[in-house]
């Protein structure tokens, strides 16, 4: 089934960005994943580089190695060949743990009130449900996963902390993430995951890609020390 | 041993080679030299490889004591530099011995230069690169009483010759590839775009420049974000815009009206806050084939032999 709804847009001198689709959809995220993946692995010696996003790729090519109509030939001809098995091709589960409350989550309270909810649904219903890993930025690390559960939104606070721990876990609209690093921040903090998002010396230096799916799953303080995350 | 030790790291002094490539999809952006023609040369006069560590200095204000015999290449914004002293020329390579002090003044004109030693600077590497991205804390800035080592030091000095040492230009007239939303602009707003001159903002930095002036009407409505190129010009709400380089974010949702050259990207990094730029169309083709030619035009230039 040809795939009407992917566009090629020219980026730079030596980059194209696909267009995949204009709606935040796992759909989508699986035709990200699967043309980046396509790329990264079939012309590896004329690429430089690929952004995987939400609903698209920027493609960073070697003009002294690939044209670039033959460049857009390809692309459209993996994206032809997707349609189908795209949807057998999900991205890996990988869980989260997640300490909850108000001690490491400094929002959780004011989340909940707004909301309307107790803090133990506002719990609830951010580990209920699996997420997307939709795209990776902001810093190193810092994926974007969503979509929350509408109940449980909440806009980006009006003035950003400074100072947000590592591995703080955050709600913004219905995006939520995982702060990799110490950094400034305006995410609705609700708990602290131990697990480390990002660590430059390690051989896989982050846990999840984009397109990956994440499971947040409750675990205690202590269990969270134990895990080796930060009081 | 050869090598530095540092006297004073001036304003903001980084280690760059040619850049981290390949790990866009972690969030990393690629770091690398501001002005790609200027590290080239001092690369290139030192005797080095292509991308080579080489030390980029902003503004000035380096200085580094030799701690064992080598040579050094300086290429790039007008810094005096003096080498015990004694005033010295850019472009060209220079012998440095033990206890020999070189400096690097305050730039008279433009803003980076680079200041390559033989066989490149040794650094930490991260994914594959030296390139320091402070906003990453992937590697950090020079600091005074650091050691620098490279290699001993070439028989031959070599110089540039004068006729190819890039100019700074008072107005910078940047060619843009246009893409991404540029159809999404009105006719208007980007014909206001290509007509203004915009001045170089206080608050343009390694990952973008800043431009003020008149406002380009962006088009409305929230787009997911997306890869950003090197080169992008971004323009925010308040249509102000930016073009965003070496340290950018990997990703962002503001609309983009196409990308610069960057052959014209290494020119305004050179520019000072209150420079005036202007933007003009260029075809992909052309842009292609300036950078094949300039590309080729540098590695055809012949060096000349100073002693």
């Amino acid at each position: 089934m040809p795939d009407d709804s992917m566009r090629i847009e020219v980026a730079g001198e030596n980059a194209l960005i696909v267009y995949l689709g204009d709606a935040l959809s796992p759909v989508v995220a699986d035709r990200v994943r699967w043309l980046d993946q396509q790329l990264r692995e079939r012309l590896v010696d004329q690429l430089i580089d690929t952004v995987p996003s939400y609903a698209s790729v920027l493609v960073i090519y070697r003009p002294d190695r690939i044209r670039m109509e033959a460049l857009q030939e390809h692309i459209e001809e993996f994206g032809r060949a997707t349609s189908e098995p795209m949807t057998k091709e999900e991205g890996r589960l990988v869980t989260l743990p997640v300490w909850y409350g108000t001690e490491s989550g400094p929002d959780l309270a004011a989340l909940a009130e707004s909301n309307g909810l107790s803090l133990d649904e506002v719990v609830r219903r951010h580990h209920l449900r699996q997420y997307r890993v939709y795209a990776i930025g902001f810093a190193p690390g810092f994926a974007y996963l969503g979509e929350v559960d509408e109940a449980i939104a909440r806009p980006r606070l009006a003035t950003p902390r400074q100072h947000v721990p590592t591995g703080s876990v955050g709600i913004a609209d219905r995006q939520t993430a995982v702060y990799p690093a110490e950094s400034p921040g305006g995410w609705n903090l609700i708990g602290r995951c131990p697990v480390r998002m990002f660590d430059p010396l390690a051989a896989a230096p982050m846990p999840v890609g984009v397109g990956d799916r994440i499971q947040f799953e409750p675990i205690s303080r202590s269990e969270h020390l134990e895990l080796g995350g930060a009081p | 041993m050869s090598g530095f030790r540092v006297l004073e790291p001036g304003v903001l002094s980084l280690f760059q080679d040619a850049g981290r490539l390949g790990h866009h999809a972690l969030g990393l952006t690629t770091g690398g030299p501001m002005d790609g023609a200027a590290f080239y040369w001092a690369n290139r006069l030192a005797g080095n490889p292509e991308g080579a560590t080489a030390l980029e200095v902003a503004q000035g204000g380096l200085r580094l004591e030799c701690i064992g015999d080598t040579s050094v290449a300086v290429a790039g914004a007008a810094m005096p530099l003096k080498i015990n002293d004694q005033t010295k020329a850019l472009w060209r390579s220079h012998r440095m011995t033990a206890g020999d002090v070189l400096e690097l003044g305050h730039a008279t004109a433009g803003l980076r230069t680079y200041v390559a030693a033989a066989d490149g600077f040794e650094a930490p590497v991260y994914f594959g690169s030296t390139a320091v991205v402070r906003r990453e804390g992937l590697g950090k800035p020079l600091h005074a009483g650091q050691e620098l080592v490279c290699g001993a030091s070439t028989d031959t000095d070599w110089a540039l010759p004068m006729d190819q040492i890039p100019r700074c230009e008072a107005t910078v007239t940047l060619r843009v590839v246009e893409g991404y939303q540029a159809a999404e602009f009105s006719a208007e707003s980007r014909g206001l775009f290509y007509r203004s001159a915009f001045q170089v903002s206080p608050r343009s930095d390694r990952m973008g420049y800043r431009l003020e002036g008149n406002a380009v009407a962006a088009p409305a409505g929230e787009r997911f974000s997306e890869g950003i190129a090197y080169g992008a010009v971004q323009v925010p709400p308040d249509g102000q815009p930016i073009v965003l380089l070496n340290d950018r974010q990997t990703i962002g949702g503001y609309p983009k009206l196409g990308t610069v050259l960057s052959l014209d990207c290494w020119k305004l990094v050179q520019c000072v806050p209150g420079a005036k730029v202007c933007f003009e169309v260029i075809s992909l083709e052309a842009a292609q084939a300036a950078v094949e030619e300039f590309t080729a035009t540098r590695e055809a230039t012949a060096l000349k032999r100073s002693t």
